[in-house]
């Protein structure tokens, strides 16, 4: 999934009145970013009594509705919403980047912010929190580290084992960090297959990446 | 045939000393000359660091330059943070132009170390591909996409270890690695605790990891209880006993102590199976150099 948190209240609130606008929508998504708790059902009504809070202490004037849509990446859930839309000044996107993006897309005239930071693909790893796992690199090579992608878990992206800053399985740049080739190394010794670990990864191909241009992919 | 002073020296098997130069922030060639000079004759080979700890200083291919022209064999660092493949083959090309031989490839500290935390970084490649490519360049004169080079780089090959990295057996698989690609010498982090680095040493060479790789081990004199305390703190991978920081809180005069304890510590080296040389590293200290090495009457001949 993609994960993102919400912008701080005051950073969104400036992005509306940039646009010195009183029709304030404020457009969820039911997908990524309700896992996420930052752009679902719930959040968009908590948001939503927040901008009317603000606009009553500041005097805005500010008329706002909230809704979601089921999927806010895809034009047959945009194209549902047209006469809000036209009927505002001001969306406020908090689906992903790639929702806020179909959404001007969908909408080229309309003044869509987004109140989403959106931060990469992951998952869950208990109620609230969420961590990093896949860099989209279009190229998976995880079976060789015992299923675990170090391009995206380790923070210098080491692709033949630990950097010397790791200490006792934690990550040199924040020990709170679990060092992700240690993680590697437990998983591979319990399956007994650290000589896996042998094996040199040679520099990787990096044009199926982000670097080779931006990507379409066509469904076979 | 040896391509450099320190190569030729370590394959006769003669004990070698190695000394770290860190450029400064400046632009003026008099104000590295300065450290450069406090360093001359020391050493065998110096090295040259790649903006370490991710901090902008002088580059280290400009400071390894200087070095030749001051007639001291340098070893160039190359960080992967900050290049990808195309520049680092062909800083490696002007490099060896220059007169460059020995290089030691590197990771790099993470930029969040430095000051430049806002940095985007590279890691095309790491330190491990990075030797696979230059041994590539060197052995069979072409660049790691196939091209041919008109004329192939002369290259001593180097890349770094920590002997307190945990769990050993993965940091030793890594070092194997660095071996297999290509790092005809290692030169490690600093090291205190003596009794963990035999510990690692001694599993080196019942595992045979090195093959006929070198391995030059990093001294630190430390200056003060202050830095001792720094060190032990904020520099990645750097594990630096209690005692030794008790024996710092309790000297009567801190750098006479410093002193006293680095000079144990190549004492010790020297005399540990399987230890090819030892690698200065004076940090902010560079005076203090010549006196240890005098001391250990290792100063080289010229």
């Amino acid at each position: 999934m993609i994960i993102g948190e919400q912008k701080p209240l005051q950073e969104i609130c400036d992005l509306i009145e940039s646009h010195n606008g009183k029709r304030i929508l404020v457009v969820g998504c039911d997908s990524c970013m309700t896992v996420a708790l930052a752009g679902g059902k719930e959040e968009v009504k908590d948001m939503v009594a927040e901008l009317r809070q603000h606009s009553k202490s500041h005097g805005n004037d500010w008329k706002i509705k909230g809704l979601t849509l089921k999927r806010q990446c895809e034009r047959k859930y945009e194209e549902t919403i047209a006469t809000d839309v036209a009927n505002c000044d001001v969306v406020l996107s908090l689906g992903c980047s790639i929702g806020a993006q179909m959404m001007s897309e969908f909408y080229p005239l309309s003044n869509i912010v987004p109140g989403i930071n959106t931060s990469n693909m992951g998952a869950p790893e208990k109620h609230g929190i969420y961590k990093e796992k896949c860099i989209g690199c279009g190229d998976c090579t995880i079976h060789k580290t015992a299923g675990i992608c170090t391009l995206a878990r380790c923070a210098k992206g080491l692709q033949n084992g630990p950097c010397g800053g790791s200490v006792n399985g934690k990550c040199e740049v924040n020990s709170d960090l679990d060092c992700v080739w240690n993680l590697v190394y437990e998983a591979l010794k319990a399956k007994g297959k650290l000589d896996d670990l042998l094996i040199l990864t040679p520099p990787k191909d990096w044009s199926k990446s982000h670097s080779g241009g931006v990507r379409t992919v066509r469904a076979r | 045939m040896s391509v450099s002073k320190l190569e030729e020296k370590l394959s006769k098997n003669q004990f070698v000393v190695t000394a770290e130069l860190g450029p400064p922030k400046s632009a003026s060639g008099d104000d590295l000359l300065k450290k450069i000079r406090q360093l001359k004759g020391c050493a065998d080979a110096y090295n040259v660091t790649d903006n370490q700890t991710a901090t902008v200083r002088l580059s280290s291919l400009a400071g390894s330059v200087f070095c030749l022209r001051e007639n001291m064999e340098p070893i160039m660092q190359i960080a992967c943070r900050d290049r990808n493949r195309i520049a680092i083959q062909s800083d490696v090309l002007g490099a060896h132009a220059l007169g460059i031989r020995n290089i030691l490839c590197i990771s790099g500290d993470h930029q969040s170390f430095g000051n430049q935390p806002d940095t985007r970084n590279v890691f095309d490649i790491d330190s491990t591909q990075e030797l696979m490519i230059l041994k590539k360049m060197r052995d069979e004169a072409i660049l790691w996409s196939g091209d041919k080079l008109q004329t192939p780089p002369s290259l001593f090959l180097g890349a770094a270890a920590n002997p307190y990295g945990q769990p050993q057996e993965l940091h030793l698989i890594r070092l194997k690695n660095k071996c297999i690609a290509g790092a005809q010498f290692i030169q490690t982090q600093s090291i205190f605790d003596l009794e963990t680095f035999d510990d690692w040493i001694n599993a080196i060479l019942k595992q045979k990891i090195l093959g006929n790789t070198k391995l030059i081990v990093g001294v630190l004199p430390v200056k003060s209880l202050k830095m001792t305390r720094f060190m032990a703190n904020n520099v990645p991978g750097t594990i630096i006993p209690n005692y030794f920081i008790k024996r710092m809180s309790s000297a009567l005069d801190e750098e006479t102590e410093g002193l006293k304890i680095a000079s144990e510590t190549i004492e010790h080296l020297r005399n540990v199976k399987g230890v090819a040389g030892i690698h200065m590293m004076p940090v902010n200290w560079y005076s203090s150099v010549r006196p240890l090495l005098e001391k250990a009457n290792l100063i080289p001949n010229p």
